[in-house]
């Protein structure tokens, strides 16, 4: 490696690391990359931004081996290269960390980091010699884990880490980052940053997706940014202002987050006192301890807290997905039982999940049959729904909520992060809920669908809905509630009005046990 | 060119290569022996060796049927070979113990009271994989095992012959056609539209491709994996009434045995894949034909009875590779550098090359 490390993020006469020139890629029916150019320098965190579908992950899945591009060529240090996948992109010094965690739950955590990497001895894999090596590399990255507990006791965030442990434990001449901070708190963040840092000014190049701007303004040297495939530009970060970044990744003005504030004042002023939904008392040992809750016909109720607060308990057994072994439910007045989900549904209750892939979205069907999936089954499996209302349906809320392709017969699976949020979103609308529970539904997409998300939250509230709604980014819930119920360990400790604001829950939440003053109003 | 769009939706439907399978093997053996693809009518019955192969796949055409509904919410039955020699053994014995065991009544009491045992073995099945969520091979691994027994106790452990006339039909009658076909054909039918002009094939789909997913949607996840399981267990139960009426006997030992593999093979040379989800009925049939068709073909060419084994998993590796998407991909690049212009809208990879492949197959099951 260089000598003068310091100065790599301005690296510009050193030859990039990787150069990737003219890289097109089509799917059957979409062109998910067009003529795209890259570069990346060593010792330097480049991000790559874009709206959903702008076409990051696909490059990023070129760059390492999961697709063979239709067009274009990749050098890696000066030499032409055309992996066959992503173990031989490895082999050539290219990691990567996917947005969604990876990794083998049932193995334990040494294993996981050294798979196919195990230390042998007599040709047998040498658990002892995995553990030490796990043990030094969780060390050098300053996690406190136990590498050989069994991954899947582990938090989603822990497991990132780890993730990231394992691309870090080759000697990686390219780290990619595929939205690692998405399940990461402000502290795990902080970490995960110091050891880019460490990793960056030993000369390792650095590729970072990630949707919060503030993260990227705070880590990259430089940005390239992609919009529908296409390149829209490289800059280096210093030179390009927030406002202009947006707008080159959006394409288009940004109004639509002034109209929303708007439209969530007036909704404000038009939530009526109209319980929806009583809780009382409602709790699940070892899930979350019991708790009160009403939420009013066209009122939106957030739900802040720290990762493992107890958000997507109280949603889940709201929901009967898990059931409550203490208090009980009203809904518009009548006593419920939530068994099942399916009981939730027909009280009218509507839930999506914070895990779109594993627990949302259908992935092997078409847009149609995930759109009209919790209808059809509200109906029943002997009452099809007819084709020409399904094609209107489809139609009407593929226009209305923008989803990309609007291709009714396309595969959910192929569909990128925001899209399908999108799609599991007009599965229960169409089912007319009277409370919509939304667990975590901007997290991992991008600036535009965020703002289309929230912005149509607040129109269904304005419209009589009642919705509770989880977001790990308190400004966000802020934004958008009438009320927060704010979580602390697993209990709610305080519920805000309107005129809360993020350091009030910050507080809140930072002040353990001092639940007496925290009834704000 | 507007008849180009059913064509390619015939082709992306992956029912090519099982039908080129069929063809191929029908007329290699027309080839060798040019009588095997005669039909006679003689005293209102159709005979031939196309019939004969009809009526001798019945059953397996039956048990894939369920297979396939099983396979597409992600489980796997291995026990309907043993509830094939159950069902059987069940009527055999009530028939033979019946005051007139010729008597009509005697068969349909005793052919009802077999299909309710099943159902009740397809409940236990179901119970185990969807209530209690024991992995399916495992679940129905214990009821593989013990079956056999539970037959061997019907029955005494001995062969019970029996002489019905009604009971006969099933297996061995005939209306123009064998009976037990046209009993296969109309569960077919009675399946696909079941599945595909209501929701529940949608709804068995998407049980299969996410449990839980389809659970937070509202799904009755949990009956609808226990029904399929009881909709096996019943064609299984249909199908060993028609191989114990075909010999009029119960042989708790050797009905059925290896029944299950070829059911399941069926279902994977019709396309329909393991890990569950997106299933075909058609192909599951076709599937079936192939195996049936095979095993004809190896008696009538006066192959020894002991290869027909090797036989069949020569053709299930070559029908399994060319549906294989790396396979595919691989023949489409060789055909594409061989026509000169090839079609600007047909998918890239794949199954455009209806002229290559087909030869070596045939040729490897006909060398001998």
């Amino acid at each position: 490696m260089s000598v003068d490390a310091k100065q790599a993020p301005r690296a510009a006469g050193r030859p990039p690391v990787v150069q990737m020139r003219g890289i097109s890629m089509e799917f059957p029916g979409v062109k998910a990359l067009q003529e795209v150019d890259f570069r990346l320098f060593p010792g330097e965190v480049h991000a790559l931004m874009g709206e959903n579908g702008a076409g990051k992950s696909t490059l990023i899945k070129v760059l390492t081996g999961v697709y063979t591009p239709t067009g274009g060529v990749t050098t890696l240090d000066g030499q032409e290269v055309s992996f066959s996948g992503p173990a031989a992109a490895q082999d050539s010094g290219i990691s990567t960390v996917y947005q969604e965690v990876n990794l083998c739950p049932n193995l334990t955590v040494a294993e996981n980091i050294l798979l196919g990497r195990e230390p042998r001895r007599f040709g047998a894999i040498d658990g002892r010699a995995t553990r030490a090596r796990a043990a030094e590399l969780l060390a050098d990255m300053g996690l406190d884990v136990d590498p050989g507990s069994v991954l899947a006791e582990h938090p989603i965030a822990v497991q990132q880490l780890v993730a990231i442990a394992r691309a870090v434990a080759v000697d990686a001449k390219v780290l990619i980052l595929d939205e690692p901070t998405s399940s990461l708190d402000q502290d795990e963040v902080a970490e995960l940053f110091r050891i880019m840092r460490v990793l960056r000014d030993k000369g390792v190049a650095i590729l970072f997706v990630s949707h919060f701007l503030e993260q990227v303004y705070e880590i990259s040297d430089r940005m390239t940014v992609l919009r529908n495939g296409r390149l829209v530009g490289e800059h280096l970060t210093q030179d390009l202002s927030r406002i202009n970044l947006l707008s080159l990744m959006i394409g288009r003005e940004l109004g639509a987050l002034e109209e929303l504030e708007r439209l969530a004042d007036q909704a404000g002023e038009e939530a009526s006192a109209a319980p929806v939904l009583r809780a009382t008392g409602l709790g699940r040992k070892g899930s979350v301890a019991p708790f009160d809750l009403q939420i009013n016909r066209g009122e939106v109720v957030g739900l802040a807290g720290l990762l493992g607060s107890g958000r997507t308990e109280i949603a889940r057994l709201l929901f009967g997905a898990d059931r409550a072994d203490s208090g009980e439910v009203t809904v518009d007045g009548k006593v419920v039982q939530l068994r099942s989900p399916r009981a939730a549904i027909a009280s009218g209750i509507a839930f999506c999940s914070e895990d779109r892939k594993g627990e949302g979205v259908v992935a092997d069907l078409s847009i149609r049959d995930n759109l009209v999936l919790a209808m059809q089954a509200a109906a029943g499996w002997a009452r099809p729904i007819p084709r020409k209302t399904k094609d209107q349906l489809v139609e009407k809320w593929i226009k209305a909520l923008d989803i990309r392709p609007a291709n009714p017969d396309a595969l959910v699976g192929r569909l990128s992060g925001g899209n399908q949020q999108k799609v599991l979103l007009a599965r229960w609308l169409v089912t007319e809920p009277k409370l919509l529970i939304l667990d975590e539904p901007t997290r991992g997409i991008d600036i535009g669908a965020k703002t289309q998300i929230q912005k149509l939250v607040a129109e269904l509230a304005q419209k009589g809905m009642a919705v509770l709604y989880i977001s790990a980014e308190l400004e966000e819930v802020v934004r958008l509630s009438h009320r927060t119920v704010v979580m602390k360990d697993r209990a709610k400790i305080a519920e805000l009005d309107q005129h809360a604001t993020v350091d009030d829950i910050m507080r809140l939440i930072a002040h353990v046990g001092e639940r007496t003053e925290a009834v704000a109003g | 060119m507007t008849s180009a769009r059913p064509l390619d939706r015939f082709r992306s439907s992956g029912l090519l290569w099982p039908l080129v399978a069929i063809v191929a093997l029908l007329a290699a053996n027309a080839i060798v022996r040019p009588s095997f693809l005669a039909l006679r009518f003689q005293d209102g019955h159709l005979y031939g060796s196309l019939v004969d192969i009809l009526k001798n796949g019945a059953p397996t055409m039956l048990i894939a049927l369920g297979m396939c509904l099983v396979i597409a919410t992600r489980g796997i039955d291995l026990s309907v070979g043993a509830v094939v020699a159950i069902s059987g053994a069940v009527t055999c014995s009530y028939i033979a113990a019946a005051p007139d065991p010729t008597s009509a009544r005697a068969a349909l009491v005793g052919m009802g009271m077999a299909l309710a045992l099943c159902a009740v073995l397809g409940l236990w099945n179901g119970f185990l994989v969807a209530a209690l969520g024991i992995q399916p091979i495992i679940a129905t691994l214990v009821l593989m095992t013990a079956g056999r027994g539970i037959a061997m106790l019907i029955t005494d452990g001995q062969i019970i012959t029996v002489r019905n006339p009604v009971f006969r039909t099933v297996g061995a009658g005939f209306l123009v056609l064998p009976v037990s076909i046209l009993i296969a054909i109309a569960v077919f039918v009675l399946v696909a539209v079941v599945t595909r002009r209501t929701a529940l094939g949608l709804l068995i789909e998407s049980v299969g491709i996410n449990p839980e997913a389809s659970r937070l949607a509202g799904l009755r996840a949990r009956t609808i994996r226990w029904t399929v399981y009881v909709f096996a267990a019943i064609c299984a139960g249909v199908a060993g009434l028609m191989i114990s009426s075909n010999v009029s006997a119960a042989d708790a030992n050797n009905a059925g045995l290896w029944i299950e593999m070829d059911a399941i093979l069926a279902v994977v040379i019709g396309g329909t894949s393991l890990a569950g989800g997106r299933y075909s009925l058609t192909g599951t049939l076709l599937g079936a034909l192939i195996i049936q068709t095979l095993t004809t073909t190896v008696y009538s060419m006066g192959i020894a009875p002991e290869i027909t084994l090797v036989f069949k998993a020569v053709v299930v590796i070559a029908v399994c590779l060319l549906q294989a998407p790396k396979v595919r991909a691989a023949l489409g690049r060789r055909t594409r550098r061989r026509s000169a212009q090839p079609a600007p809208d047909a998918e890239p990879g794949a199954e455009r090359s209806e002229q290559t492949p087909t030869g070596p197959i045939v040729e490897k099951v006909t060398q001998p």
